[in-house]
């Protein structure tokens, strides 16, 4: 009696609820971590047991070493790229927004551009790359226009589906409230794409970094003011090889920093209303 | 706010011989005559097809007829109608008070320049404590609640209601019905009702339109004279009983002779 009144009663299915969220809570860390710490341990003792050598492939040690030595050139490098993949992400995302809400304002201009996009989308940037960088003279400006070119599509075509799946009530009720079309733009269709451009942002941000990357590898020269895939390049030819592990492992990790950021930001514009922000009780 | 007896209302909006084909020969509404008069609770119903949202649309203006006319009286202005959809449609970005505030919003007036007006209608529908809240963290009839509000924030000339309570569990549809009505005997508004429920329909309104289907027309128009205030003492009365048999017998006469 006494127990049921002074505090909270469990029954079997509220703890093994309860189990499960605090296991979720930590195991979503701690797992990640550890099958980390065992690959690392393992690639150790592969280079160990078979007698590599450090140009084939370098023992974890000999790379996390290589990361401290060579810290302030890969830092330099890293600035550079991230300089590139920001500045296209952020063209990228004026590009794609105006043009999603130029493509929803007026049907003539869609039906005459989107297939373009779309051909600009498909085609490897790889394969275009080479052109761009004979006709541009600035790398800088070569290399943000194939990272833009990649990174653009996604927040183009979420935009424009975001802008088109207002409430068709909403829209009904903007139009017997006299609603200009800038209205409507600006209370209606742009907050009901926000969730789908904030979907469209975070893959842009992993695409503008790929596309920075392979831009690098196209554009190839030297010299300061070169950016990571240089580096790894540059380290492959002299055989480098723990250079070239260290600077991937530089780029993981930005790529993984740039989708972490742009989920935050999704998180604290959706918390207060949107569905995918919402924590249920399940 | 009374409203006059039937018959001594000022008129609001007329439709006379209105008709709606699609594609050229699918016929959505035939020959639809209807007068509206200030302070009336009209309630259009009929089986799904027979031209009720069709009827709705055409009055709001979201599309045109392909014959007759729809007159407001005094000519339109800018503040004729509020209206509420089967659904709450809230912008979910939005809060419950900027929720209410569009109306007034797209005509370009600032939040705090009609804030008595959004406050005193969140008021009437009981929601003066959710100003701040979003949509998600309100039930399905708070929402409706919301709806409501905004349909009447601006006090239109007449409010068109599409079906708003179908999704609701029977305690809060009663009970939005209750409130609905008190909020018409406190503002006096002008209201036509979509409903497929007998029930409701004899409960809330003071003239029934029959509808019936392919194609939509208008078939009867029954009265209910009981008189307002209704409350829930007039719900389980032996007249509102004898009244929904007779609208119920209305509606089969009705369906029997143009089935």
């Amino acid at each position: 009696m006494s127990i049921a009144e002074n505090q909270p009663l469990y029954d079997a299915e509220d703890l093994k609820r309860l189990r499960a969220a605090r296991f979720d809570r930590f195991g979503k860390w701690l797992l990640p971590v550890a099958v980390m710490i065992v690959m690392i341990w393992f690639w150790d003792r592969l280079v160990v047991w078979n007698n590599i050598p450090h140009f084939i492939l370098p023992r974890p040690g000999l790379v996390l070493q290589t990361l401290i030595n060579d810290w302030p050139m890969l830092f330099d490098a890293l600035m550079v790229t991230l300089q590139i993949t920001l500045m296209a992400l952020a063209v990228a995302v004026i590009g794609g927004v105006g043009l999603a809400v130029l493509f929803t304002q007026s049907r003539l201009v869609e039906m005459s551009f989107y297939p373009y996009a779309v051909i600009l989308q498909v085609t490897p940037v790889v394969s275009i790359a080479p052109l761009i960088f004979i006709y541009v003279d600035s790398r800088t400006a070569g290399l943000l226009i194939c990272a833009w070119l990649v990174a653009f599509f996604p927040v183009l075509a979420n935009t424009t589906l975001g802008l088109n799946s207002a409430d068709h009530n909403l829209r009904d009720l903007f139009r017997i409230y006299g609603a200009s079309r800038w209205q409507t733009l600006r209370y209606l269709r742009l907050p009901s794409a926000l969730p789908y451009f904030l979907g469209g942002l975070r893959i842009a941000g992993g695409l503008a970094l790929i596309g920075a990357v392979v831009a690098e590898y196209v554009a190839g020269t030297g010299g300061i003011g070169s950016g990571l895939a240089f580096r790894i390049l540059e380290a492959g030819y002299r055989l480098n090889i723990p250079r070239m592990f260290a600077a991937l492992i530089l780029i993981a990790v930005t790529g993984v920093i740039i989708f972490a950021g742009l989920s935050f930001l999704s998180h604290m514009l959706l918390r207060k209303w949107h569905e995918s922000a919402v924590k249920r009780e399940t | 706010m009374q409203s006059l007896p039937l018959g001594q209302r000022p008129a609001v909006l007329d439709m006379s011989n209105v008709t709606k084909t699609f594609n050229g020969n699918v016929m959505a509404l035939r020959e639809m005559n209807l007068s509206v008069n200030a302070g009336d609770f009209i309630s259009l119903r009929g089986p799904s097809g027979c031209g009720k949202s069709t009827a709705l649309r055409l009055i709001a203006g979201l599309s045109s007829p392909s014959s007759g006319r729809i007159t407001w009286a005094g000519g339109q202005s800018e503040n004729d109608l509020g209206v509420v959809f089967q659904e709450p449609t809230l912008m979910p970005w939005a809060t419950v008070a900027q929720n209410v505030w569009l109306p007034f919003r797209l005509k370009g007036k600032s939040y705090a320049s009609v804030k008595d007006e959004i406050l005193e209608a969140l008021r009437l529908v009981g929601l003066e404590k959710f100003l701040d809240a979003y949509p998600r963290e309100l039930s399905g009839g708070m929402k409706m609640r919301v709806s409501i509000a905004r349909a009447m924030v601006t006090k239109p000339r007449l409010i068109l209601m599409d079906e708003p309570f179908a999704a609701l569990d029977e305690i809060t549809r009663f009970r939005l019905n209750n409130d609905l009505l008190k909020l018409k005997a406190k503002i006096g508004c002008t209201v036509i009702f979509v409903t497929h429920s007998v029930f409701e329909s004899v409960f809330l309104s003071d003239r029934i339109v029959v509808m019936a289907a392919r194609p939509g027309r208008v078939i009867r128009e029954v009265q209910v004279p009981a008189p307002y205030p209704r409350d829930e003492a007039f719900r389980t009365s032996a007249e509102y009983a004898a009244l929904c048999r007779q609208a119920s017998e209305a509606l089969h006469d009705a369906m029997g002779e143009h089935v």
